[in-house]
């Protein structure tokens, strides 16, 4: 190594391949590249490339992610947290379905489609009307309905403090009695069922 | 010699006689006496004739068919299909520290991707003097460093928020793997690129080859720290299934954050806030607000055997209850064992040292009589924190928090043997 550390192992990354490799999109937009696309145009590209596992409506078809409705079920027993319920920005549903979506085939959508399938999602949550076109130069203005929902990890402050103390050893409690079994729902597999059985 | 010849022949007389029970100051220890003398010893057996194997016969074995049950596991329900999705290790069937790699859980957001070293590349931009790609021969020529970390996703236990659900630790406690990786410290290569040396309020960005990415933004602060681009794990390259040929170790720290096939990593002003950061690995709280970058895994313990998938079959007497325990904030102090759901607790013991954000072994020598048992263990790490209850859990979080579920377990071990996963109050 010389005097910096360095051990004059790899190379210079060309442009090309930094921009190939880096299409991380951060919350103020930073990332985007230019482009645009509404609403309508988002739906048919959604129909196409999205709506037959999502739903045409990004409601959901059995088991996959649903992308749209659940408004105000974060405090619920049952919450259903999806873009419009939960997220906090745009920036990431931009980012993850341009790098990662459709499942299966990612990385073939072209800025332009990702643009619109992302107004299609906000129309479909309602946050948007049907005439919205989203681009790069108006995407830091909208702000996502759960933007104020998160905090920072708490738990020196919430847990922490009151779970360091000398724990009791004896006569801790009373009596101890079953609340719950799992054999009751039942749903553990057989024995012997292997990786991806 | 003849010192173990004659302890040889002690044992034997007592066991002649029956003596070995008597003043042993135990109800249970009574030495059974065979009726018949035993084939297995007095009839010359297949193996202690004839030939085993050869050395050419297993260039890279597998274990032996009778332990074809100590396999991963999936839960189909759990997820809408196996591409992403998760399985777990058979820690009710393991015992010491080290995963082995063939049974080590997976976690994929896109599938087990194959990834050779001659196409596989490690890009560093951002914040940087110099953006660099490495290759993987590249990697092998920086001074290396090992150490034996666990990796426990974060929602290991989760599915039992609500309730007792899944029927063995295996299933509740399964998402986690410990193993000796062989890597580069991260600062080894952020240095070879060159930076600006400023770490307060700077991020790194790490994202992986698969098509899911797994994009996770981490604290510059801690990538300097202690975190490890792998190359090696127990020993071995890794697995193609936990991210051949590199992946990130983040030690101590939520298992998501362990970017598989890492191929980039970008100094940030700021988090990308990406959606495994978003989306998922974020904690909704009983109020509806969630909780942002929980990254360190909290102290944790369960016993693995008694335990769902372990009943007891050996009969009344000598009873081994044995686990394991972990903390992301640094090393296992402690572990207690209650037989009684909590209302009286036994320090066990560690069967070695508890290392840093490792894996423990603990145990506890016990005898059992067939009496009903609430077995539960308790972790305590150097911090001086104390693994929680459920209960105490769900009343800071409420239910619905999914990811970081450290709670006690509870295995309901009845006066058959048989264990079963319960909750109690």
């Amino acid at each position: 190594a010389d005097a910096d550390g360095k051990f004059g192992l790899g190379r210079a990354a060309l442009p090309e391949e930094v921009a190939a490799w880096n299409v991380d999109v951060s919350p103020d937009g930073t990332g985007l590249p230019e482009g645009s696309g509404d609403v309508w145009t988002g739906e048919s590209v959604f129909e196409e490339n999205c709506a037959s596992c999502h739903g045409s409506f990004a409601e959901g078809v059995g088991n996959w992610p649903k992308l749209a409705g659940g408004d105000g079920t974060l405090d619920h027993d049952d919450p259903l947290k999806t873009v419009g319920s939960y997220w906090p920005y745009l920036s990431t549903v931009w980012d993850y379905v341009h790098r990662s979506m459709p499942f299966g085939a990612a990385q073939t959508l072209t800025p332009d489609e990702v643009y619109a399938i992302t107004a299609y999602i906000l129309y479909s949550n309602d946050l948007v009307d049907d005439d919205f076109e989203l681009s790069n130069e108006n995407f830091a203005e909208f702000e996502m309905p759960n933007a104020d929902g998160f905090i920072v990890d708490d738990r020196a402050e919430t847990e922490y403090t009151q779970w360091r103390s000398e724990p009791c050893m004896e006569n801790c409690k009373e009596s101890v009695e079953i609340t719950m079994r799992a054999t009751v729902l039942d749903v553990t597999p057989d024995e012997g069922g292997a990786e991806g059985s | 010699m003849t010192t173990e010849k004659k302890g040889m022949s002690a044992s034997r007389r007592q066991f002649l006689t029956g003596a070995a029970a008597v003043g042993a100051g135990t109800v249970a220890a009574t030495v059974a006496r065979a009726a018949e003398p035993d084939p297995l010893i007095t009839e010359v057996q297949e193996w202690a004739s004839s030939f085993g194997d050869g050395v050419d016969a297993t260039p890279y074995g597998l274990p032996i068919k009778y332990e074809d049950d100590v396999i991963r596991r999936n839960v189909e329900w759990l997820t809408a299909d196996t591409i992403s999705s998760i399985n777990f290790t058979p820690i009710h069937a393991l015992d010491g520290t080290i995963t082995p790699t063939g049974c080590a859980f997976e976690r994929h957001h896109s599938g087990a991707i194959e990834l050779k070293k001659e196409d596989y590349r490690l890009m560093i931009n951002g914040l940087v003097d110099t953006p660099m790609v490495f290759s993987y021969e590249d990697l092998e020529r920086f001074p290396r460093e090992n150490h034996v970390y666990f990796c426990e996703c974060a929602a290991n236990t989760g599915m039992e928020w609500a309730g007792a659900q899944l029927n063995g630790a295996q299933f509740t406690h399964g998402m986690i793997h410990n193993m000796e990786y062989s890597g580069i410290p991260v600062r080894t290569l952020l240095n070879e690129a060159g930076w600006n040396g400023e770490v307060e309020g700077k991020w790194l960005y790490v994202e992986g080859a698969d098509a899911s990415s797994n994009g996770r933004s981490i604290p510059l602060e801690k990538a300097l720290d202690d975190c490890l681009v792998a190359i090696k794990a127990n020993g071995e390259a890794l697995r193609k299934e936990h991210g051949y040929p590199a992946r990130l170790v983040v030690p101590g720290w939520e298992g998501n954050m362990w970017v598989k096939w890492i191929r980039r990593m970008e100094i940030t002003d700021g988090p990308i806030e990406s959606r495994e950061e978003t989306s998922k690995y974020t904690d909704t709280l009983a109020d509806g607000t969630s909780r942002k970058w929980t990254w360190v895994m909290d102290a944790k313990s369960v016993v693995t055997s008694p335990s769902p998938q372990m009943p007891i079959t050996h009969g009344h007497g000598p009873l081994v209850i044995t686990g394991m325990a972990w903390t992301g904030h640094g090393r296992i102090t402690r572990v207690d064992v209650s037989k009684d759901g909590g209302k009286t607790w036994e320090t066990a013991r560690l069967a070695a040292d508890a290392g840093n954000k490792a894996l423990v072994r603990f145990y506890l020598d016990t005898e059992w009589n067939g009496e009903e048992m609430f077995l539960q263990s308790r972790a305590m790490d150097e911090t001086g924190y104390v693994q929680p209850t459920k209960a105490q859990l769900r009343e800071v979080r409420g239910l619905n928090s999914i990811y970081h579920n450290n709670c006690i377990q509870t295995w309901w071990v009845k006066p058959n043997g048989e264990a079963e996963n319960v909750e109690v109050s």
